[in-house]
């Protein structure tokens, strides 16, 4: 059973301003049936441009509900411009906290508020814009991006937990690892770095290069360990290869692939590479 | 508050004749049934009681019993027991919808280079024979299939899988551990070489279950150690609970009949007061050929952790195929496998019942379950729009 705080419980059990205003100013729609959870937010201004009335409907489980509610009752009052600076962290605070594998219903609160604001401004929704990381739940680079750095997520894991991406069939995983390094990287130094002076490779000088660094840096220890490793092919981006020994056995040669050849090759080689073991 | 538990396929009360049982053996009666003293040897004779109650509420010898930990320890064993037996063979046939003690031992053996095949799964919740049978070679070493389905309760033809799966030589395992208790097992008629079953499903404790390994059956142990479990199985008995499980055999032998005439009648009454009350509901699984305690329904336009928030609110506990019940974020893969639409996976509650309950306690649901539903779909979205969508049509 989830922990959840007296105050998500109270939300869920008496939610506050369900609904839908009449000829809402803005409308705000995300999630969907399939996913599991969907938010739909509408409200209205005063004459001072502040939020007079609010209402949500939800479909989801009971943070998704708490959150929600909870978030109708922050803005209420609140200029458009002071309810956009609030975080999912803000509405997660509000409720006293959520378990974290449930920061995604308060992630799902703030996007309807922005996508509400966006609709009122008369903006398009700005999911168009971006790519697509995980398609099972559609998640785009632009919400992981932003659940990584309001949040300061550190692993694929907790980047489901906050925004469901790569919680279906975990394909997007080598994606989201690599926008966590990108922004981890940002964030550490403030702003975004100057690109790296690394001169673009050809094909046959990355895997050149790719074969050089395994020779140098990876296999050695694999064989210290009774393993060894094998490259079998380079695909654009995608560096291909097989376990060989006592690692092909090993349950964590995964986690060896992704955490040691990957940082490696993306150290001496380039930062865009993505490891795949194939069995052969 | 009162507590109406109709969640008994996740694990169910201690029968308190069970619990009596077993009292002696934690406190005067704790001799190792290994010793050559007279202290240990009382409670071997008891030990061998409890297996020839397991073995008679099975149809089996008591030789072919082995006591476990548990009943994922029991498909653990029987799975790499065997395949440990027929290192040649390579390929591993199972369903779709298998507890997660089976289903996630695949994605392991593939790892190990075994080949998988999860046969699937109709609407109803039928297997597809034709695909199971075609999937048997001479490389197969083990098919394990469960006799029911603890989501949806739906009932699989096990001896005519048993056949088809006997005719190639190839070695059967079933996973009974729902099945136990409301489905009459006679391993001496059976095509089954090996069962696990589950104590805490049928009013034993937790911690312990049983695998019935027929004899004959090639074997390798999983957990080496002692000559406990004619060396099947190491580790010195866990003896107070391998009696109350004695004793629960012994009930639920008696109750069987029980459980397929009053508990299936409470379940019938409470799926039809259900489906009289909330419309947009559906039933999981095929209705006719399933465990008589079992109902699975699927509230359209809502998600199920809300409604069994809703339900603990007022006491009532059940369990829901829902993403959000597991901390995973897609719903159950018995759900998926069936193809029931995401409108309703999500929104799919079980009620399993047991001899416990009572017509009172179905009332209680059946008269706090519409408001529920109905304060969930006033909050939901969907809910509107399709009422809209139905005033257009």
């Amino acid at each position: 059973m989830w922990e959840y705080s007296e105050k998500v419980k109270d939300h869920f059990l008496n939610p506050r301003n369900v609904g839908e205003v009449e000829n809402p100013d803005g409308i705000g729609e995300v999630g969907s049936l399939a996913c599991g959870d969907a938010l739909r937010l509408t409200f209205k201004l005063d004459e001072n441009k502040r939020i007079k009335e609010v209402k949500f409907k939800t479909f989801g489980c009971a943070s998704a509900i708490a959150s929600s509610s909870a978030l109708t009752e922050m803005i209420k009052g609140k200029t458009l411009e002071e309810a956009e600076k609030i975080t999912n962290q803000d509405i997660a605070n509000y409720l006293g906290g959520l378990p974290e594998e449930k920061m995604h219903c308060s992630v799902m609160g703030r996007e309807a508020l922005e996508a509400a604001i966006a609709h009122y401004r008369g903006q398009k929704p700005v999911k168009e814009e971006f790519e697509i990381v995980c398609k099972c739940f559609g998640v785009t680079d632009r919400e992981i991006i932003k659940a990584i750095r309001e949040n300061d997520l550190k692993t694929v894991e907790q980047v489901t937990y906050y925004t469901k991406a790569g919680g279906g069939c975990a394909k997007c995983h080598p994606k989201i690892e690599a926008l966590i390094e990108k922004v981890r990287k940002e964030m550490g130094q403030g702003a975004p770095p100057p690109k790296p002076e690394k001169k673009k490779l050809s094909n046959i000088q990355k895997i050149k290069l790719i074969e050089e660094t395994l020779g140098r840096e990876i296999i050695p220890a694999l064989k210290a360990d009774g393993g060894d490793l094998e490259l079998i092919d380079v695909e654009g981006d995608r560096v291909y290869v097989a376990l060989r020994g006592k690692c092909s056995f090993c349950p964590s040669s995964e986690v060896t692939l992704k955490q040691y050849v990957e940082s490696k090759l993306r150290e001496f080689v380039s930062e865009d590479l993505v490891v795949e073991e194939v069995r052969s | 508050m009162k507590t109406v538990y109709v969640d008994n396929n996740a694990t169910t009360k201690v029968a308190p004749e069970v619990l009596e049982a077993m009292l002696p053996y934690f406190t005067e009666l704790y001799g190792n049934p290994s010793s050559m003293h007279f202290f240990g040897g009382q409670v071997q004779k008891k030990v061998n009681e409890a297996r020839e109650q397991v073995a008679d509420f099975l149809g089996a010898d008591p030789s072919e019993i082995v006591f476990t930990s548990c009943g994922t320890e029991s498909d653990n064993a029987a799975i790499f027991g065997t395949l440990d037996s027929y290192p040649e063979k390579r390929h591993f046939v199972t369903s779709r919808v298998e507890h997660p003690a089976v289903l996630n031992v695949c994605p392991y053996l593939e790892r190990k280079g075994y080949r998988v095949t999860q046969v699937s799964v109709d609407r109803e919740g039928h297997l597809d024979l034709d695909e199971l049978k075609e999937s048997l070679r001479d490389e197969t070493a083990l098919v394990s299939i469960m006799y029911a389905n603890n989501e949806t309760g739906v009932i699989f033809p096990i001896e005519e899988i048993g056949e088809m799966v006997k005719s190639k030589g190839i070695p059967f395992h079933v996973d009974a551990v729902q099945a136990a208790g409301k489905i009459p097992l006679n391993m001496k008629k059976s095509t089954i070489d090996m069962l696990s079953i589950s104590g805490h499903k049928l009013h034993a404790p937790k911690g312990i279950g049983v695998l019935y390994i027929r004899k004959g059956t090639k074997f390798s142990p999983y957990i080496i150690g002692g000559h406990q479990e004619r060396g099947r199985r190491g580790g010195t008995e866990n003896v107070p609970y391998i009696i109350g499980l004695g004793k629960a055999c012994e009930l639920a032998k008696k109750n069987l009949e029980e459980e397929n005439t009053r508990v299936r009648a409470l379940r019938d009454y409470l799926e039809a007061k259900i489906l009289e009350k909330i419309p947009n509901t559906l039933v999981n699984g095929d209705r006719y050929n399933r465990l008589p305690n079992t109902l699975s329904v699927s509230f359209e336009y809502v998600e199920g952790e809300s409604i069994l928030l809703l339900l603990s609110d007022l006491g009532i506990c059940a369990s829901s195929g829902s993403a959000c019940t597991s901390g995973s974020l897609e719903p159950s893969h018995v759900l998926r496998a069936m193809g029931v639409p995401f409108t309703a996976a999500h929104g799919s509650i079980r009620f399993s019942l047991s001899i416990y309950n009572t017509k009172e306690e179905m009332d209680y649901i059946i008269e706090h379950l519409p408001p529920i539903i109905q304060k969930l779909r006033d909050i939901s979205p969907f809910w509107k729009d399709y009422l809209k969508s139905k005033i257009k049509d």
